[in-house]
């Protein structure tokens, strides 16, 4: 009946004993608050049905947020072990914990925080940006969504019943395969990202069927925002990539559940294989993330320099050349595994030429602000921190390119020093800059200034603290995922400069918490009546904030780049003429199917084949019915939408 | 309840919002000239500040004592430096301009619609163009130069030293000196050695950083990485990859001694009580942490290849698994 899980599943150290009551108190408080304020249906009705882009959107950024607390938490207790446990310290923490924290950061940062912002922005914005009611398959949106949240689900329950893995986020075999890792660990990571990975693969589709089919009438491709072409770009990368993701977790689960042997070390499995179709992945990923941040960056940029995009066109023919060149520079994550000269060198040439593209979007970022008007709002700010920690990530990724060097770095804590550079300097700084940006368009009224700049000084300073010393530890010679180091080496107190930047961190990361708090509180003095916050000039500023239900009243027809700056430069306003509005309906089904697939893949972890099957069933059959239905959509009369648009624009008109 | 809330965010926003203004205040007092020279200070001081405090530790990487680690420093150095012609200018710029074009100087000059020029674009596709084109020529060659499997040129005969990673201890066999070590080896100066390596465990990484280079250990194949120490001295060595539970404990010393302290050191390691053959070796894959240094005679010289091959042998493996592993198959 239950498989493997038992009552030791349950029975955790002291330490994890703190992380599991942590969760099911949080999962108690939120099913108690519900049921007090008896607000189950209105979250049915509002939330977990809704297929509507913008509620979607904020649902990714609610659990992206949820996540990004438990990540930060984890580097903590990270760090915090580090700066403890040398010669005779031993830290607070098994190594087996440890182990698992690290894995669960790096798979809760990449899976779950830096996704889901992404796509919580792409979802605001994308369709507001070329015009477009909706995204081109609403439902499918929807599901996306929630096999991301029973991805997310998997990892916190982990906590609570047995083990998360603890072979790194990449979980490398043969350490994750059966003969190392028998325990379920591997199998939660696995599984949280299979179901989350087919979640992103269908929003790729999606968005790309949105981008090339929904703009509106005239925007063609060269006249879309740059954002939109950094979001194709990306995920045109999702829709090649992550197939090979499914197909590698697919061959890892078989070995684990079936007892083939496509990785194992032994009869006739290849590992390496494993560690070339991961990156094969692994490495566009970076790009799949990076990409929404440049598009973010060059309109925020535009915006409050008050000043048109420099070198579109570069921009554009840039994001085309990152988006092919990321495919051709995955072996460069183990030049260490003795390919040989001529291998190594071209991936490493390949490596370095993607510095150009790179270089150019900065260059053309640095004149965007030449000879404008910066207003130095804390968009702008987090963009600046961007270019500083950016360059340097820059830097020492053109080093580490240099398979020569990189044979001295690679594993080292410079390795990790630098990708976070560029995942947190440049995605993490670039997400939390649109956020802020865009705010006011998904929730009606802008995030408090004041504490916004504090919550900046606090990251960016804690980011150098972090990672300075990083550097310096690794050419040190400190290896990554150390639990535990001599004395000797003299690497302490670097570890606890490194722990007190996590400190300062987090306090940036309170500060957002308040500032969050304190902007709902005064919402009404921060309202954004005219729809247009910032001076912007796309369309996503030409409708009301928080955008209505069907986003564009009358769909626009566009003339030039920046639409909506042209429109306020000519001035010309026509009395609009509504129409008859479809909009989808809600539906339970995505939900259902995102609760199916969590249970399925729970059922696989703990060897309940009937549980796995049945669920399987369920969301099959599900998905059917809902694909035989035909009534999805219902009318918004042209009446109704005159009055929502005339209570939206009491200055209009 | 909420009304206490609302008065206290109300109350925090005030004091933020009035903090803030002095402090915009504050700024705009300031000259720009004073400004610079303080970033500048601060710059300079952090990086003496830096200098200072790693003077007399040990800098791995930046202090090599092989050949090949001295060569890769030379080409940290161009590939820094190179970086630096675009890097420095970038940061001028991007200060300089968040400096003169903010909103309020309405001395600068304004011009919203100037958003292209050909010049301009080309020069910066162009450059770095050429500088990746230097850098790329360093690559190629560096990447063949000090390619690990590639042996290292000398009037010295190559010393080999066999290499099996184990869950959680390096252990070290010289196969013509006829010992074995384990988390330890000897090796002498200005001598070339030719590590192969592999791993009867989960992939690690064979990494000393002072005498440069680090090779994945893999199971079922053999990987080379040559080096060459042009000091003495014990340096650390370390597994650079996770392979479970015990990794951290997987450090190693490297002793770099003359050829006559070696030749002595092998002589007393042949005295050691311990063997090392296929069944002691077998005992010793077993799963164990923070493993004291050992030394054992060779009795048995193909211990190395054996657990190589025995990746490419179903019964063997299936022995040593269900030895190792509880019987998970």
């Amino acid at each position: 009946m239950f498989g493997r899980l038992t009552v030791e599943a349950f029975k955790h150290d002291f330490v994890a004993m703190g992380g599991a009551l942590t969760m099911v108190l949080v999962a108690f408080g939120i099913v108690a608050a519900l049921t007090y304020y008896k607000k189950w249906g209105w979250l049915w009705r509002e939330w977990l049905t809704t297929t509507d882009h913008k509620k979607i959107g904020k649902m990714y950024l609610y659990a992206s947020i949820v996540m990004l607390l438990k990540g930060v938490a984890d580097a903590g207790m990270l760090r915090a072990q580090q700066a403890l446990a040398s010669g005779a310290g031993n830290g607070y923490l098994s190594s087996e914990h440890f182990q698992q924290i690290f894995s669960a950061h790096g798979t809760t940062m990449i899976f779950f925080v830096a996704m889901g912002l992404m796509f919580a922005l792409i979802n605001f914005v994308l369709p507001l940006q070329i015009g477009a009611r909706d995204v081109a398959f609403p439902f499918m949106n929807a599901v996306s969504f929630w096999l991301f949240v029973a991805g997310a689900l998997l990892v916190n329950t982990s906590l609570v019943i047995g083990e998360f893995g603890a072979a790194g986020w990449l979980a490398y075999p043969p350490l994750s395969e059966l003969a190392y890792s028998p325990g379920p660990g591997i199998d939660y990571w696995l599984w949280s990202i299979q179901i989350a990975g087919i979640g992103s693969l269908l929003s790729g589709i999606n968005f790309t069927t949105t981008i090339l089919k929904l703009r509106a009438k005239g925007m063609t491709m060269m006249k879309m925002p740059v954002f939109v072409w950094s979001v194709l770009g990306s995920m045109l990368l999702v829709i090649a990539t992550f197939p090979i993701l499914t197909a590698t977790l697919l061959m890892l689960s078989l070995d684990r559940l079936a007892g083939m042997h496509f990785f194992t070390s032994a009869f006739g499995g290849d590992p390496m294989m494993y560690i070339n179709l991961i990156w094969a992945w692994g490495h566009p990923e970076v790009y799949i993330l990076i990409l929404p941040a440049f598009g973010i960056f060059s309109e925020v940029v535009a915006t409050f320099s008050r000043k048109r995009l420099f070198g579109y066109t570069s921009m554009v023919w840039a994001i085309g050349v990152i988006t092919v060149l990321s495919f051709t520079v995955w072996l460069h994550h183990f030049f260490t595994m003795g390919a040989g000269g001529n291998v190594n060198a071209v991936f490493g040439i390949m490596t370095m030429i993607i510095s150009v593209p790179t270089g150019v979007k900065v260059f053309n970022w640095l004149f965007t602000m030449y000879k404008g008007r910066i207003s130095r709002m804390t968009p702008m700010l987090w963009f600046m921190g961007f270019l500083l920690s950016f360059t340097i990530g820059g830097v020492t990724g053109v080093l580490m390119a240099v398979p020569a060097i990189d044979f001295q770095v690679h594993n080292s804590l410079f390795l990790v020093a630098h990708f976070h550079n560029m995942v947190i300097g440049g995605v993490v700084f670039g997400y939390f800059c649109g956020l802020i940006y865009w705010f006011p368009k998904v929730f009606g009224y802008k995030l408090n200034e004041k504490l916004g700049r504090y919550a900046y000084w606090f990251w960016i300073l804690g980011f150098f603290f972090a990672f300075a010393p990083l550097y310096v530890l690794g050419i040190m010679g400190a290896t990554r995922r150390l639990d535990h180091y001599d004395a000797s080496m003299g690497w302490q107190q670097l570890f606890i400069v490194a722990a007190g930047g996590v400190g300062l961190i987090l306090v940036g990361v309170l500060l957002q918490v308040l500032q969050v708090v304190v902007s709902i509180v005064n919402r009404r003095k921060n309202l954004d009546k005219t729809g247009d916050a910032w001076g912007g000039r796309t369309l996503e500023w030409s409708i009301p904030s928080p955008a209505p239900i069907y986003n564009f009243a009358v769909l626009p027809v566009v003339k030039s780049r920046d639409d909506f700056w042209r429109m306020k430069e000519e001035g010309t306003t026509v009395k609009p003429k509504y129409e008859d509005i479809l909009v989808p309906k809600n539906s339970g089904k995505s939900f259902v199917i995102g609760a199916a697939a969590f249970m399925f893949a729970f059922g696989l972890i703990w060897h309940m084949w009937w549980l796995a099957c049945l669920t399987a069933v369920v969301a099959i059959v599900v998905l059917t019915v809902r694909l035989s239905d035909d009534e999805t959509e219902y009318v918004i009369t042209a009446k109704e939408v005159e009055r929502i648009e005339k209570s939206r624009r009491p200055h209009a008109a | 309840m909420k009304k206490l809330f609302q008065k206290l965010a109300k109350d925090y926003y005030w004091r933020a919002n009035n903090f803030g203004k002095k402090l915009v205040r504050a700024e705009e007092s300031t000259p720009k000239s004073v400004k610079l020279i303080g970033l500048v200070t601060i710059f300079v001081a952090t990086a003496i500040g830096l200098a200072w405090y790693l003077k007399g530790k040990n800098v791995a990487v930046f202090q090599p004592t092989g050949t090949i680690g001295e060569q890769q420093l030379r080409i940290i150095y161009i590939a820094l430096i190179l970086s630096a012609i675009v890097v420095i200018p970038v940061f001028i710029m991007a200060i300089s301009f968040y400096v003169n074009f903010r909103e309020d100087n309405k001395k600068s000059t304004y011009k919203p619609n100037w958003d292209h020029s050909k010049s301009i674009e080309t020069v910066w596709w162009a450059l770095p163009i050429v500088l990746i084109g230097v850098l790329s020529v360093i690559t190629w060659n560096s990447s063949h130069q000090l390619d690990p499997f590639k042996s290292i040129a000398s009037a010295e005969s190559t010393l080999k030293i066999q290499v099996v990673s184990l869950d959680w201890k390096w252990l070290f066999i010289y196969p013509e000196q006829k010992v074995a070590t384990v988390n330890y080896a000897y090796i002498p100066v200005n001598t070339p050695v030719d590590f192969q390596i592999t791993s009867d465990a989960p992939m690690n990484s064979f990494w000393i950083p002072q005498l440069g280079s680090q090779v994945y250990a893999m199971s079922g194949m053999v990987t080379h990485l040559n080096s060459e120490a042009t000091s003495e001295g014990v340096f650390t060595g370390s597994a650079a990859n996770i392979t479970g539970e015990g990794f951290a404990g997987m450090n190693f010393k490297i002793n770099v001694v003359g050829s006559s302290a070696f030749s002595d050191w092998v002589e007393s390691a042949k005295s050691s009580p311990f063997a090392l053959d296929w069944d002691s070796y077998q005992k010793l894959a077993m799963p164990s942490k923070n493993v004291p240094d050992t030394t054992m005679t060779l009795a048995d010289g193909s211990v190395f290849d054996l657990a190589v091959m025995k990746y490419m042998n179903p019964g063997l493996q299936l022995e040593s698994f269900n030895s190792t592993s509880g019987g998970t198959y």
